[in-house]
């Protein structure tokens, strides 16, 4: 089976259209949703019900910091344009999306897949799982062979090394790259919705689980489109600018 | 991890193939022929199963370094490695099925060392040839020694074991592992006691040490197995090779010397350089390091291990960005048919190429008609004028350009086929851009010119230049 996984949307309709069409291309039979479905771009509702839809047919989804922070209006943790974008999304929304995002797990295990949007150590204290020590804790807390997870919108692959010690790769876009069961993973699968490594294109990652292949993509999509929405909706030009720039 | 090995014997039938004769066992694996399974007609060459030691009783590395093998392994391609045919699964049986290549390993001509300068160029050209195919793959292979290449009867080298390999888009399960360097005492480079494995100029300090090896009969750094003894080599110079064999021609010596800098930046910038050395011997730029019989003073040793104490890796982490830098430029320049703005216009293309890599070489090549077609005189006599004539305009060409010696050469090539020869000197020497003047605008029958042929059956890059005006 070929399972896409999708991280850190971020209210992009564009850039989840085109990562989800890319992965149909490539074959992908299912999809699971690695948390930040919402918050700095302008269609929470329409990628929020494009997910819900998916939910319903089998996708796998956990909830990440931004979609948490939708439903509980104390907290206090995000810097300002992120906080304005979680404001003017909570306004977008109506009961039934707030619903669905109150249903999302902070985790999600299927078979040895292991989902969670920051670090599987303590879910909720949204980690950056941004270099090997902090794989290898969430590692260690984390059930399953593979984990997948976002909150870090730079796609990286980390492992264990025979020494026990996690290491880390940075994936070349469309190299299949082999993931045994006898090592365990931890996958930062990219950022579909606000991809910050200086490259516009959306990321997303493919898991092969019969061949045991993992592929990371980069998949150029509209950006112009969802930058000029963001503008329009009045959100922060700060958010427009980060998607012309991948920064 | 579970992975353990029962071994196979002779008789064995593993997913369809038959395991054969025992032809050699070795510190990591064990190798028997193989024949196919009934259902591949497709492998109608030569088999070899390699089983790897594992299980209770042996290192741990061996797990490890098969899987680096068959991940390298398996998407590797071309004449220069052994074709990749099945990998078993390491929880069930670990196996690796390959072309077996007939050929004797350099052992050999390791065992008759020291030979002939000619002799050990081309050896030396043909594992650097194999070893360029390897790095545009994104492979450093780590472990270049000469029980790990393999010459076929035409005298090409065949690389083997990528167990120690650095493939650039694969997680490297080596990195950080072993306390201890990986590789072989005496081939390992200076950088790889440091840990560093990316860099395909590690595999160019090996092939320093084979060529040192099969020139002198002796090892340039000993046959150190401690850590200490292996550091030895990032400020160690080695003795001259004509100071052991004084025959040795000055510009064998400068190629091996450079090949064993400890500093890669110091080395060739690509293996594509080493084998285009080693094969025009003429076109070796011989410095002081070719020329030396006694090793440098105390002040130079004292420099080097200052430099090696504060040894900084290099910023880049995968073979192509490095070969980027050093790649091999061929301007095929018309010296029969002089255009003045027609040269002009490929010197600005072929200068804008040169700018942007500081190892970049150019290859300034023509093609004329063989001495036999002229007519008149003596043939020979003719021809060898004619050759120091276009000699004479490619060197003119160039000038403007202003490249140093050692970045640049020039070649006259006799052949009534320009383009064949201009096809087979880009693939033979690794030219990785071929920048060829357009035919005028004004003449009929452009699909018969040199430069379509060129950029139509190349196998690398081909600008075709044209000049912004075309006299009549």
């Amino acid at each position: 089976m070929k399972l896409a996984l999708l991280a850190d949307i971020h209210g992009n309709l564009e850039g989840l259209t085109a990562c989800l069409e890319h992965a149909r291309d490539q074959g992908a039979e299912a999809h699971a949703f690695v948390g930040d479905l919402v918050g700095y771009g302008a269609d929470p509702v329409a990628v929020l019900e494009l997910v819900e839809r998916e939910v319903a047919g089998g996708a796998l989804a956990v909830r990440g910091n931004h979609d948490a922070a939708i439903l509980d209006a104390g907290s206090d943790t995000m810097n300002r344009a992120a906080e304005a974008a979680v404001e003017w999304t909570r306004a977008q929304l109506g009961e039934a999306h707030r619903a669905f995002l109150a249903g999302l797990p902070l985790t999600a295990r299927r078979d040895e897949i292991f989902l969670v949007h920051a670090s599987a150590d303590r879910p909720a204290d949204w980690t950056y799982v941004s270099d090997p020590r902090r794989a290898g804790q969430s590692l260690a807390a984390a059930p399953g062979t593979w984990v997948f997870s976002g909150h870090v919108h730079e796609p990286m692959l980390y492992y264990q090394g025979a020494g026990g010690r996690p290491l880390q790769h940075r994936p070349e876009p469309g190299v299949a790259i082999p993931v045994p069961a006898h090592r365990r993973w931890l996958a930062i699968v990219g950022s579909a919705g606000q991809p910050r490594d200086g490259n516009t294109a959306a990321a997303y990652a493919l898991f092969d689980t019969d061949r045991r292949a993992l592929t990371f993509f980069r998949v150029p999509y509209q950006w112009a489109r969802a930058a000029a929405k963001i503008r329009a909706a009045g959100l922060p030009e700060l958010l427009a600018r980060r998607l012309e720039r991948g920064e | 991890m579970s992975a353990v090995s029962t071994g196979l014997q002779e008789g064995d039938v593993i997913d369809g193939f038959g395991v054969g004769e025992r032809l050699h066992a070795g510190g990591m694996g064990v190798l028997h022929r193989c024949s196919p399974p009934p259902d591949r007609p497709d492998l109608d060459f030569p088999l070899v199963i390699k089983v790897p030691r594992l299980g209770p009783g042996e290192p741990s590395e061996s797990v490890v370094t098969y899987e680096v093998e068959v991940t390298v392994h398996s998407v590797l391609t071309g004449p220069h490695v052994p074709r990749f045919v099945a990998a078993g699964d390491l929880a069930r049986q670990p196996y690796l099925v390959m072309e077996r290549i007939e050929g004797p390993s350099l052992k050999e001509w390791v065992d008759r060392a020291p030979l002939p300068a000619t002799e050990v160029a081309a050896l030396g050209a043909s594992i650097a040839t194999a070893l360029h195919a390897v790095h545009a793959q994104e492979v450093v292979h780590l472990d270049v020694k000469p029980a790990n290449i393999l010459l076929r009867a035409d005298g090409s080298a065949v690389l083997v074991d990528f167990g120690l390999a650095r493939h650039a888009h694969f997680p490297d399960l080596l990195a950080e592992e072993f306390h201890h360097p990986m590789g072989s005492g005496p081939y390992i480079s200076p950088e790889q006691v440091l840990g560093v494995r990316w860099d395909p100029r590690s595999d160019l300090f090996a092939l320093g040490v084979i060529l040192y090896q099969l020139a002198t009969g002796e090892y340039p750094h000993g046959a150190p197995t401690s850590r200490r003894g292996l550091r030895r080599r990032l400020w160690h110079i080695p003795r001259s090779p004509r100071r052991v064999r004084p025959e040795l021609p000055e510009w064998l010596q400068e190629v091996i010397l450079r090949c064993l800098e400890p500093q890669a930046a110091g080395r060739y910038a690509s293996a594509a350089q080493v084998a285009s050395d080693l094969s025009q011997p003429e076109q070796v730029t011989v410095t002081e390091r070719g020329r030396r019989l006694r090793r440098p003073g105390p002040g130079t040793l004292l420099k080097r291990w200052i430099m090696a104490a504060g040894y900084e890796p290099s910023p880049l982490d995968r073979p192509s960005l490095q070969l980027a830098t050093a790649s091999i430029v061929l301007a095929a320049v018309a010296t029969q048919h002089r255009s003045e703005a027609r040269f002009q216009a490929l010197r600005e293309v072929v200068g804008r190429l040169m700018a942007v890599g500081a190892d970049r070489r150019l290859t300034c090549v023509t093609v004329i008609r063989p001495a036999s077609e002229l007519a008149g005189g003596s043939a020979e006599e003719a021809g060898t004028s004619q050759r120091i004539k276009h000699l004479v305009l490619l060197r003119n060409w160039a000038e403007p350009l202003g490249l140093p010696p050692e970045r640049i050469s020039y070649h006259v090539i006799e052949s009534s086929d320009p383009a064949a020869a201009l096809l087979e000197y880009a693939r033979s020497n690794q030219v990785e851009h071929v920048v060829i003047g357009a035919p005028p605008a004004d003449v009929p029958l452009k699909g018969t010119f040199v430069s379509t042929r060129v950029a139509a059956e190349a196998t690398c890059s081909v600008t075709v230049v044209r000049p912004r005006f075309t006299p009549g």
